[in-house]
């Protein structure tokens, strides 16, 4: 290939010297700049008002930041968290799974729970089992005061409340999934079970994770509802100390500057769950 | 046709029985709609027979019965003897739970026109699925199995790709080899090569071709005629929910009895 190439650039002239390469000018945009120094300016005096402004008592807020009583309250809405969200998509898969059924009655029943859980508050759900005692004083035997403290009230509550939601999350989840993956799965002979939990829901999944993450966030802060029947949580353990010192501000700052820490924390988390069920498709990886 | 790599077809050759087929009388409804009008259809043991016939001509439905995808209405389907869906009792059908149903599809194979492998699966765990959960069998054993068939259908370096990952000819092959893993006694294809590009329709004619010539029981939906005419030992020609007529590729395309069959030909060909 070289030779003929050589012979003729000893024979030809130079060719012409190349048109220098030509440059790109972008527009000026000096709205957008003007417009994000203006943005920027708002947001920082905004700062500096909230920093300056002594009524914020930052210094109390960092005294309170990391008290035992404060962590205390961090612990208990965490595993609050932690446990309303694993039994209420426990019992939500289950009921999804059931309004999927084939069977008229069970597919009734499922709806029935979703509809009931999700039409009435929580604080009267709340309420209601806190209450129990007062519409069944016994059960099987058993005193029901003695059977359900706050703490168990909170968890029932929260959980058969949550369990209704995440039904619909999962149920969307799995209707997302393309019927010819089941038929599939059918074909090949594979069970029931095993269709459902190695075909259908690693690929709902994908459908469920990021509705799931609203929903963790939500019940994160939902939590804060069991105040109302004395469950010593994040918020009503700083409560407890602004009733006693009349910090109110500084003490709600303490509370809301947790639930920030921790829902950045989850929505990294969210971030690397969506990636894992994102596998095998296109793009990923 | 095309000049892909069909491996040595010794090469992962399993020891399997093939299987005959009968159906008989078979209706079959979708609401009003009378999609299959009584068919009687035998496929002999270790024969490849072609299903042709225009869309809505009832041919994947009936595909479908086969393995039980589609319930008959009327009439019955029986793969080496024995009823597919059904138990018979003097003159009462019973309906199989569906345990006993997946049973029998274990020993059926179905390629679907649009593979449907399992996306969150790699490759390999997509053949090894049915295996090890359907059939019990050691996971080692199955991916050496896994692999042996990967290698017959030519594709024994994409094992760990995701199915995405691969061209539509290639995951076609993958689905294959799917249902090859449960060494099935009848293969089912479902218009294997419509979803494909025009270019990779031949290496998947290819690895059915390889197929045939091993001696499986095969009944092809397909709109490949020169495919049926190279492979089939039977040609079927469908229209309107009945079998028009059937026959060596020989009679059935070359010299058509029918009209219907004529006309369709002459348009396709």
């Amino acid at each position: 290939m070289s030779t003929p190439l050589a012979t003729l650039s000893k024979t030809d002239p130079a060719p012409p010297p190349a048109a220098p390469p030509l440059r790109v000018v972008p527009t000026r945009r000096a709205g957008q700049w003007a417009a994000a120094t203006l943005v920027l300016v708002l947001i920082g005096l905004g700062l500096v008002s909230v920093v300056r402004n002594k009524a914020f008592q930052w210094d109390v807020v960092a005294q309170y930041f990391t008290s035992v009583s404060v962590l205390r309250g961090l612990v208990l809405t965490l595993w609050l968290t932690a446990v309303v969200m694993a039994l209420g998509f426990l019992l939500g898969t289950l009921l999804a799974v059931l309004r999927l059924s084939a069977n008229p009655v069970l597919r009734a029943v499922s709806w029935g729970y979703v509809w009931f859980f999700r039409s009435t508050p929580i604080l009267v759900q709340l309420l209601f089992w806190f209450n129990i005692g007062a519409l069944y004083p016994q059960i099987l035997g058993v005193n029901t005061v003695n059977l359900l403290g706050p703490v168990a009230v909170a968890v029932i509550g929260l959980t058969l409340h949550e369990a209704a939601y995440a039904a619909e999350v999962v149920r969307g989840g799995i209707l997302s999934v393309d019927r010819g993956q089941i038929e599939a799965a059918e074909s090949l002979g594979l069970g029931r079970w095993r269709r459902l939990t190695r075909i259908v829901l690693p690929q709902a999944m994908r459908a469920i994770v990021p509705p799931a993450g609203n929903m963790l966030i939500g019940t994160l802060k939902g939590t804060s509802i069991v105040s109302v029947i004395a469950v010593q949580d994040l918020l009503y353990s700083t409560q407890l100390v602004y009733h006693r010192t009349y910090e109110v501000i500084p003490l709600l700052l303490v509370a809301t500057l947790w639930y920030v820490v921790v829902t950045s924390v989850l929505s990294v988390g969210q971030y690397y769950v969506e990636r894992h069920y994102a596998r095998g498709t296109a793009g990923a990886r | 046709m095309s000049s892909v790599t069909t491996a040595d077809p010794a090469a992962g050759s399993t020891a399997t029985t093939t299987a005959k087929v009968e159906i008989r009388a078979v209706h079959k409804n979708f609401g009003p709609l009378h999609v299959l009008r009584g068919i009687d259809l035998d496929v002999r043991a270790g024969e490849v027979t072609v299903v042709l016939g225009p869309s809505g001509s009832g041919k994947s439905t009936l595909l479908r019965t086969i393995n039980h995808l589609e319930k008959v209405d009327s009439g019955t389907v029986s793969v080496d003897g024995t009823l597919v869906g059904y138990r018979r009792s003097g003159n009462k059908l019973y309906e199989l739970r569906e345990r006993d149903v997946l049973k029998q599809r274990t020993r059926i194979g179905f390629v679907f026109q649009n593979f449907h492998l399992f996306p969150h699966l790699t490759v390999l765990d997509n053949i090894v699925e049915a295996p090890v959960s359907a059939l019990k069998r050691p996971r080692k054993e199955a991916e050496a199995a896994a692999r042996k068939l990967l290698e017959r259908v030519g594709l024994a370096d994409k094992a760990e790709s995701y199915p995405k990952q691969l061209s539509g000819g290639q995951q076609q092959r993958v689905a294959i080899a799917r249902a090859l893993a449960l060494e099935p006694g009848l293969l089912l294809f479902d218009e294997p090569t419509s979803a494909l590009d025009p270019e990779l329709v031949g290496e998947v004619l290819d690895v059915i071709k390889d197929l045939a010539a091993s001696g499986t029981t095969m009944i092809v939906v397909t709109h490949e005629i020169g495919f049926a005419r190279e492979v089939a030992d039977t040609v079927v020609f469908m229209d309107e929910g009945r079998i028009v007529e059937q026959g060596p590729p020989a009679e059935v395309l070359d010299s058509p009895r029918h009209e219907r069959t004529r006309a369709f030909l002459s348009k396709v060909l």
